[in-house]
Parts: structure tokens; C-alpha cells; sequence
């Protein structure tokens, strides 16, 4: 296993304020990645810093040991795919959305799609279930629905890395694992190696091979999920009391959350039965 | 689940548009027609062609020496205005936004006003309008682009404003200008600013076509990026786009090619910014489609309007600015009420 991206001693912020200083962190080739986090610690800014949207003050990104930086244009929405968390609902098609996949592969002054890009828009729009779609707008879509023409689009650029910043957000549970299920079909079937941002740590915990946790601006901790998702290191990480125990059927580190005023009741009962290592969240 | 037919929507999408562009080259050649034959010399529509044929007589003098090239300056200005419209409109992804929101009509105005009042046409002849006009037109522009985008970073909303902002501040100068000026020269500036297609100089009306024509052609190879930047300048910048140089450019265009159409026929309001959007009603948002049937559809109604401002009080005239905007504006608002449809952008 290589790296497929190297973010190496990366420093970036906006007007004169750096929210991430050195960062350094690998994803590689295969796998599913996530960043997890507090709000603030920087994963959006790390998330554009390596889209190439925010330049970087210093150190690099590297894909495929290519600073993306120097990168034509074309060539990096080549082998980078993003699926940014905002859809702008437009009245574009859901296949003239996807078609714009086949933008970093069209020649100078290609000013139509060949038949060929039609082809492959609409292999990965049946992949992606919204070939069924493909003449409703995009405004008149369900979010879910939107989310999975965006992955249909970024899937029709033929990436090597699929950079997803929060895919789930404002999803319900339904479309939270059929969306993270096709990810990890794509990763399966396709080698497609993944780098996502991810706000549920139970998801995160349940669905990526390698997980890094930023932490003000820096890589707090980064591993494997088990080493990532552990109870200290989330109540450091995000000052929170949490509990954590493996998802009986797949094993996967799950967190839960304790209400203050049964921590306190906990506490209590701790107290007066005055036994030293009753925590109330032992693994 | 159906088999991925790539050729059929790839060919229903080329034949849509083929479509579209036929029947306005078709409506181009009808107002064509109508507005050789419109005026004060009565010509039928169906003697137009007999007398083009013919080559000669008073009439073929009129058509070709006097409305020819009204005809050719309106598709010119026209195309070119609209363009500009659709581009400007694009990449600020405002429905608000035409040529002269962002101060280049303002800015013009204001080098005209200037160039009357210190009677420049004197000392430069014929030429002396057109380029005050110009100067005028490139200063707004010029300031717009380099305030708006400043520190490498291009920022459309500041633009905007700023577009916006230079616009008030010329045309209070002008107003300034005004009330100093005296009556024959006030009565100058007033007529160059409410537009018209009466312009001697042919060196000037060809100019105005190439520019607006090489503007379309130029604008066209960005239409891919223009369609990508619907989505956000974020998500064009990871499909590959430039945004930066796309937004830059394309400004530089369009108000390079408003500028010139100002500076040749003076201020004709309205047009980019109604045909552009019943453009995008009738043929879609793509800018493939978009900007060569916004040009097209720029030169029909000016040709329309210039044919009406000449004949309904016939022997005078009128402004054709007003035609422009009476008649637009109606039709836009009649036309927006009726289709149910909102102004968009993206």
C-alpha cells in the first residue's frame, strides 16, 4: 500500500489568520479515508487546501507524488474527483449536470460531447441509480437524490481519488447508507480510493479503513478506526463524555452519547458506592 | 433499466439546438426584410428584393446607402449588447446584471458630456464621439476590474458592487457636466445618450461587427466553462475550469464589446438585459445555445425597434433607446407574468 495523496507539512488559512499549520497526513491508494473532527479544527480548510481551492502558504499537496499545485487543470480534475457538500440546484438536467464530468477530458475548443461521454455519464448514472432521472432538473430532485447525481458526475470524471466533504449531511438514515454504501461498492468494485469528510463518528467508525482526527488545525490523532475511535481520544479531541463499544454485528467501534443529567446520577451513584473503577464507560 | 442510448440524447440535444438557431436565422432574415422596407420612402417588403436585385434607381440608393446600414449597425449593437448581457449575467450569477449596471454606459456618457463640452468634435471630426465614448467606457471598466479584482483573487460580488457604484458617480459628474453646459451642447449630450442607429461613418459600422462578432466567436470556446461556473465557481474549479481567468476574461469581453456598441450608437438600454433572459425561456441556460441565439436575438429586436422608431411618427424619429425600453420592458414584464417562470441564472 503507497500513498496515493501526501498533504506534507501543509500550512493554509484565509487573509492573514492560518487555521492549519503543518499538517501531515497520507491517504492511500484502496482505501477509504476520513477526516473527523470538532467543528472548527480545520476539516473543511484541509478539505479545500487539498482540492487545490485555498493555495497552500507552505508545503504541498501530492498526488501520486505530483504537487497539485503545478498541475494542469484538467489533469487534476482528472485524477481528483470532489463532491462538495453544497449541491447549487440549478436548472441543468440531472445528465447535462453529469455530462459537465466529461469537462476536464474534453479537447481544446471541444465545444460538444462526443458519443463517448454520453456512454460513460450514462453507465455511471445507472451505477449511481439516477439514470431514471436524467431529464428531471436538478432543482426538482429529492437531496438525496442530488447527492447521488453529484457522485454520478464527480464518478464521470474517472478519478483515481473521490474527495467527498460530508456525503451525509442533512440525509436521513435511508439515504446516509445508501449513499455510503455505494462508496464503499466503488471502492470494492473499482479500486476507487476515497477521502471523505465525515461528521458521524459512528459512520466514520463503520465505514472507513483509516481514520484522522484534526484537531485545531492539526492532525490530533490519525490510525486505523479502532485506534482513532477510542474513548479517550474522542473526550480529548471534542471535550465531550462519550462511551464506546463495538457495533455488535460488524465489531466496528460505535460511540454513544451520555446526557448530562445521567452522567451526574452516574456520578452520584459512583460516589456512594465509593468503588474506584466504576467509570461508566469502560470499553 | 433501459440500455445507455448516448447517440439518441447526444443527437436530440444537437437537433434542439439546430432548431433553435434555425428559425432565428430565419426571423433575422424576416426582420432583415422588414426593416429595409420600413421608413419614410414607402417600399413594400416584396419589392425588397426585386430593387437589391436590380441594382439601381432611387430606391436601391435608400436601401443600400441609408438602411442597410442601420440594419447591419443594429444587428451589430444589438448581438453584441446581448452577448454581453448573457456573459455578464453568467459570471456574476445575477439576473440583474447587464452591460450598463456596471457602469460602462455611465462611464461613456461621461466621456461624451466631457468631450461636447471642451468641443473636442471640433478638433478630431467625426471620430471625436465615438472614442470619447470608448475612453469613457474602457476608464469604467478599467476601474471596475482592478478594484473588483484585486490580490489575485477575483471576487464577483465586489465587482459588482463597485460596477454599480461607478456607475452612480459618472453619471452625477455627467449631471454636473449638464448643468454647466449650455443649450446647444446640452441638447448634444442629451441625443447621443438616448441612443441611435443613424451613423455615417461605414469605417465605424464595420468596426462594431467585427468587434461584436469576434466577441461571439471568442465567447463561444468559453461556453463549457461558462456553463460550469452555473455550479459554483467551487465546483467549476474542480471540474478543471479556470475560474479565475474565465471571469476575468469573459468581463474584459463583454464590457470591451458593450463599450464599443455604446461608443456607436450611444446609450440603447434594455436590450441585454431582456433578450438574454427570453432567450434562456425559449432555448435554455446552456451557453452553447445561449450566447449565439442571444446574439441573434439582440440583432432581430433591434432591427424591430429602429423599424418602429422610424416609421410611427414618420417623417420624424424617435430615440430608439425609448423604443427599446417601452417596448421591452412591456414585453418582458407581460411575458414574465405569463410564463410563470422566475429569472434565472444558474
Amino acid at each position: 500500500m503507497s500513498g496515493l495523496l501526501t498533504v506534507h507539512n501543509f500550512s493554509c488559512g484565509y487573509g492573514d489568520k492560518f487555521v492549519l499549520r503543518d499538517v501531515n497526513l497520507q491517504a492511500r491508494h484502496g482505501e477509504i479515508s476520513g477526516i473527523i473532527g470538532p467543528n472548527g479544527s480545520g476539516k473543511t480548510t484541509l478539505f479545500r487546501g487539498i482540492t487545490g481551492e485555498l493555495p497552500a502558504r507552505s508545503g504541498e499537496v501530492l498526488l501520486n507524488g505530483r504537487d497539485i499545485s503545478q498541475m494542469p487543470y484538467n489533469a487534476r480534475a482528472r485524477s481528483m474527483a470532489v463532491v462538495a457538500q453544497h449541491v447549487y440546484a440549478t436548472d441543468v438536467t440531472v445528465e447535462e449536470y453529469v455530462l459537465m464530468g466529461r469537462l476536464p477530458h474534453r479537447k481544446q475548443f471541444q465545444l460538444f460531447e462526443t458519443k463517448e461521454d454520453y456512454e460513460i455519464a450514462h453507465h455511471y448514472m445507472q451505477l449511481t441509480n439516477v439514470y431514471d432521472l436524467r431529464d428531471k432538473l436538478m432543482s426538482k430532485i429529492s437531496g438525496g437524490e442530488q447527492q447521488l447525481a453529484n457522485i454520478a458526475r464527480a464518478l464521470t470524471q474517472q478519478p483515481e481519488l473521490l474527495l467527498l466533504d460530508e456525503p451525509t449531511s442533512h440525509l436521513d438514515i435511508t439515504h446516509q447508507v445508501q449513499i455510503l454504501n455505494l462508496i464503499q461498492k466503488l471502492n470494492e468494485e473499482m479500486k476507487l480510493s476515497v477521502l471523505m469528510i465525515i461528521h458521524d463518528l459512528n459512520l466514520a467508525g463503520e465505514y472507513c479503513d483509516y481514520l484522522v482526527m484534526l484537531k485545531d488545525g492539526q492532525p490530533f490523532k490519525q490510525g486505523l478506526p479502532d485506534e482513532v475511535l477510542n474513548y479517550q481520544v474522542i473526550e480529548e479531541g471534542y471535550k465531550t463524555v462519550v462511551v464506546v463499544q463495538p457495533n455488535p454485528v460488524s465489531h466496528k467501534p460505535a460511540v454513544f452519547l451520555v446526557s448530562d443529567k445521567i452522567l451526574k446520577q452516574k456520578n452520584k451513584e459512583n460516589r456512594q458506592e465509593k468503588s474506584p473503577d466504576q467509570s461508566g464507560k469502560n470499553l | 433499466m433501459n440500455p445507455p442510448s448516448g447517440s439518441a440524447s447526444r443527437q436530440k440535444k444537437l437537433f434542439r439546438w439546430g432548431i433553435s438557431l434555425l428559425s432565428l436565422l430565419v426571423l433575422t432574415v424576416v426582420a432583415f426584410v422588414l426593416g429595409m422596407s420600413a421608413g419614410e420612402l414607402d417600399i413594400s417588403v416584396w419589392d425588397v428584393p426585386r430593387i437589391l436585385a436590380e441594382k439601381e434607381g432611387v430606391e436601391y440608393v435608400v436601401l443600400t446607402r441609408i438602411r442597410l446600414p442601420r440594419i447591419i449597425l443594429a444587428i451589430a449593437a444589438g448581438g453584441g449588447l446581448s452577448l454581453s448581457g448573457a456573459v455578464l449575467q453568467g459570471i456574476y450569477r445575477n439576473p440583474l446584471v447587464e452591460p450598463f449596471t456596471l457602469g460602462i454606459s455611465g462611464g461613456a456618457a461621461l466621456g461624451v458630456a466631457l468631450a461636447i463640452v471642451f468641443t473636442l468634435p471640433a478638433v478630431l471630426g467625426a471620430f471625436a464621439l465615438p472614442l470619447a465614448g470608448f475612453s469613457g467606457a474602457l476608464l469604467a471598466i478599467v476601474f471596475v476590474y482592478v478594484l473588483g479584482a484585486r490580490f489575485g483573487q477575483v471576487n464577483v460580488n465586489n465587482m459588482l458592487l463597485i460596477g454599480v457604484m461607478v456607475s452612480f458617480v459618472s453619471s452625477s459628474v455627467m449631471m454636473l457636466m449638464m448643468s454647466l453646459a449650455t443649450a446647444q451642447n446640452l441638447h448634444s449630450i442629451i441625443f447621443w445618450m438616448m441612443g441611435s442607429l443613424d451613423e455615417p461613418n461605414s469605417m465605424l459600422i464595420r468596426l462594431t461587427l467585427i468587434v461584436s462578432v469576434s466577441s461571439l466567436v471568442v465567447a463561444s470556446f468559453f461556453s463549457r466553462a461558462l456553463n460550469a461556473l452555473r455550479l459554483g465557481e467551487a465546483n467549476a474549479w474542480h471540474l478543471g475550469i479556470n475560474t479565475g481567468l474565465t471571469i476575468r476574461v469573459m468581463f474584459l469581453l463583454a464590457s470591451l464589446v458593450a463599450g464599443v456598441c455604446v461608443a456607436s450608437t450611444g446609450v440603447i438600454g434594455f436590450v441585454g438585459l431582456v433578450i438574454p433572459h427570453l432567450v434562456r425561456v425559449l432555448a435554455g441556460s446552456d451557453y452553447r445555445i445561449l450566447l449565439p441565439a442571444s446574439f441573434l436575438g439582440g440583432g432581430i429586436f433591434l432591427i424591430i425597434c429602429d423599424a418602429i422608431a422610424r416609421t410611427i411618427i414618420a417623417p420624424n424619429e424617435l430615440p430608439i433607446g425609448v423604443i427599446t425600453g417601452i417596448a421591452g420592458g412591456i414585453m418582458f414584464i407581460v411575458f414574465l407574468s405569463r410564463s410563470r417562470s422566475t429569472l434565472k441564472v444558474n
